[in-house]
């Protein structure tokens, strides 16, 4: 990509404050046009707040964003225009039909009766939700639910949208789903900002990442730069016989590095950047009689990411954090 | 209430990309809907709510029908000589009564808005931001016809003959439903205010019972101890009352009528613009 390509999104120093809490403390992001984006931290780092206030729904203590072309307090209307936000809560009505929330939507949007009825039923069709769609969306399994709100955001299709944690709590199925839809919004040219706690789905999905934690931006790449930046992936094994764990410790140190005993006294893990030497050391360990009940080669998680760039895990923040912040309450 | 994860997000075909693809290629943007029809679109959603959870309506109309028979065959006798004769007085009071706790659902209704996503998705459209708020009591509007309907028709029932015949009952009841349009101001109020729908409706109760008690609703305030019958003579819902009272039998006063508008004029413009900058700021 070029210089040339207009910013979608263009934050600078931005502030919110809820009490004595900095929900967001001073960040700047810069979102190119046509792309993904995704903010990723634990619980409560200010994801939510930071998105709230690009979406226009939030007004900052301090600092500016300019969201495609409009700045966000003063053309507030003109970025309402041009964006949709599926929030982390999903954003329809449980008390009225996925059809009915489609047509309610459309109709705020200006369509007319009969274009919005079509459009509904054009986007019920297209995510797999015809069946269901006079049925009360309280009825809903979490997967459709995430999908009719995703419909909803595209009731008319917006250049810009913001997508609150689009996967939390859905089954893997689910999740491949929503991962589709996206896929499907950008290749239509949507720029998207998401939110995730999930270091894969910012690794499947966006172009850049902004790793953020206690407000601010701690860390920024692509997915490639972040893991490569934090220390590779790791390779686990359990043993199928505690016994032989300091064996294959010595075994695996010689041929990857420091090796880390896990509390289950069976486990034991040891940072590896290249799957080929990782599976050549579990089939050294084979060769050895050491009789391996599982084993996995993952790229790092988002513990992993956090404990290499702020010391402590993801899980740690998310719990110092949520006792800090009110952020879900006073948003 | 409870979401039944269905096995039938197993059955059904998930999103199809393709479709999707078309989907999101086949808009233009519309040109904005406007102020009132973002509005009414909203009165619509409160029609659908009304469908879809009627239970909602049937205890707000509950009370008041039994209301209406304890009062009438307990007290009747004792209080104004005879049951019909008490039937009169007290069935344009219940009209109020019962429109009136109608309005307290707005704030519950508003507040059960507020703990879900929903609110975040209606704030991010580009539409008349007091749209929502004012739809919405334009569909409690409706809910407010109904719970009065179904008191007249029970007056009617038990024998009720008002003086000023049809058009006499029509006035009374959109004049109480224009005094509960702005009434219901100061719960939406309240709504955003509260943590939780259930103390919303706490309060609201809390207030509005004893305020419907000691109004001119259920006695003639002149047996009252000199302070208390001051309290009832002013308190709008005595005036509403008595306007309402006036209006069936034929003999309202203008003076009744204009305070009664007048104060609901005033809750809409002190409370109207508070819910809306809550709503906004929030």
């Amino acid at each position: 990509m070029t210089l040339e390509t207009p910013l979608a999104i263009e934050a600078t120093g931005l502030v919110k404050s809820f009490g004595e809490t900095r929900a967001v403390d001073g960040v700047d992001l810069a979102v190119r046009s046509g792309s993904v984006y995704g903010v990723l931290g634990p619980n409560g780092a200010g994801k939510t707040t930071a998105i709230r206030m690009l979406a226009t729904l939030l007004r900052p203590d301090a600092g500016s964003a300019r969201v495609l072309g409009h700045d966000i307090v003063e053309e507030a209307d003109a970025v309402r225009g041009l964006v949709s936000l599926t929030g982390q809560l999903a954003s329809v009505d449980e008390d009225l039909t996925g059809r009915e929330n489609l047509i309610l939507i459309g109709r705020l949007l200006g369509l007319k009766r009969a274009p919005a009825k079509a459009r509904a039923a054009e986007l019920l069709e297209a995510f797999g939700l015809a069946e269901a769609a006079a049925r009360l969306v309280k009825t809903y399994s979490g997967g459709m639910r995430r999908r009719l709100d995703i419909a909803a955001s595209i009731v008319v299709t917006p250049q810009l949208m913001f997508l609150d944690e689009p996967t939390t709590g859905l089954d893997p199925r689910s999740r491949n789903q929503v991962w589709s839809i996206i896929r499907a919004l950008v290749a239509g040219g949507t720029t998207i900002l998401l939110c995730t706690q999930y270091l894969e789905e910012a690794d499947q999905l966006a172009d850049g990442i902004a790793v953020i934690d206690h407000g601010k931006v701690i860390a920024e790449g692509t997915p490639g730069q972040l893991k490569a930046s934090v220390g590779r992936g790791a390779l686990h094994v359990r043993l199928l016989d505690p016994e032989q764990r300091p064996e294959a410790e010595r075994l695996l140190g010689r041929e990857l590095g420091a090796v880390h005993t896990e509390p289950d006294p069976a486990a034991l893990s040891v940072q590896c950047a290249d799957a080929g030497r990782g599976a050549e050391a579990v089939a050294e360990l084979t060769r050895s009689g050491i009789r391996i009940s599982d084993f996995s080669l993952g790229q790092p998680s988002l513990d992993e990411v956090f404990l290499a760039l702020t010391g402590r895990s993801a899980e740690e923040a998310a719990t110092e954090q949520t006792d800090a912040t009110e952020e879900k309450h006073a948003a | 209430m409870s979401t039944t994860p269905t096995t039938e997000a197993a059955m059904t075909p998930g999103a199809d990309e393709a479709a999707v693809r078309k989907a999101i290629a086949s808009t233009s943007r519309p040109k904005r809907a406007s102020a009132a029809s973002a509005a009414l679109t909203f009165g619509w959603r409160g029609m659908l709510k009304v469908k879809h959870v009627p239970e909602q309506l049937v205890d707000v109309t509950i009370t008041p029908v039994m209301f209406v028979l304890m009062f009438t065959y307990l007290f009747g006798g004792e209080v104004a000589g005879s049951t019909s004769a008490y039937l009169d007085y007290i069935l344009p009071g219940i009209l109020v009564m019962s429109v009136l706790f109608t309005t307290v659902y707005s704030g519950i209704a508003l507040n059960t808005d507020l703990t879900k996503g929903v609110v975040d998705r209606f704030r991010s459209l580009p539409i008349w931001r007091p749209a929502p708020l004012v739809g919405s009591l334009l569909g409690d509007s409706v809910r407010y016809l109904v719970a009065g309907t179904v008191i007249i028709v029970l007056g009617l029932v038990l024998g009720f003959r008002p003086e000023a015949g049809v058009g006499g009952v029509l006035a009374a009841l959109a004049l109480v439903v224009v005094f509960a349009f702005g009434l219901s101001w100061v719960f939406t109020t309240l709504g955003m205010l509260m943590r939780s729908p259930n103390a919303v409706m706490n309060a609201g109760f809390m207030t509005i019972f004893p305020l419907t008690f000691l109004s001119n609703v259920f006695i003639d305030p002149k047996t009252l101890p000199a302070g208390l019958e001051a309290f009832v003579n002013v308190n709008p819902i005595s005036v509403l009352a008595t306007a309402s009272r006036g209006l069936m039998a034929g003999t309202a006063s203008a003076g009744d009528i204009g305070i009664v508008l007048a104060t609901a004029a005033a809750l809409t413009a002190v409370f109207a613009p508070l819910t809306t900058r809550l709503y906004r700021t929030r």
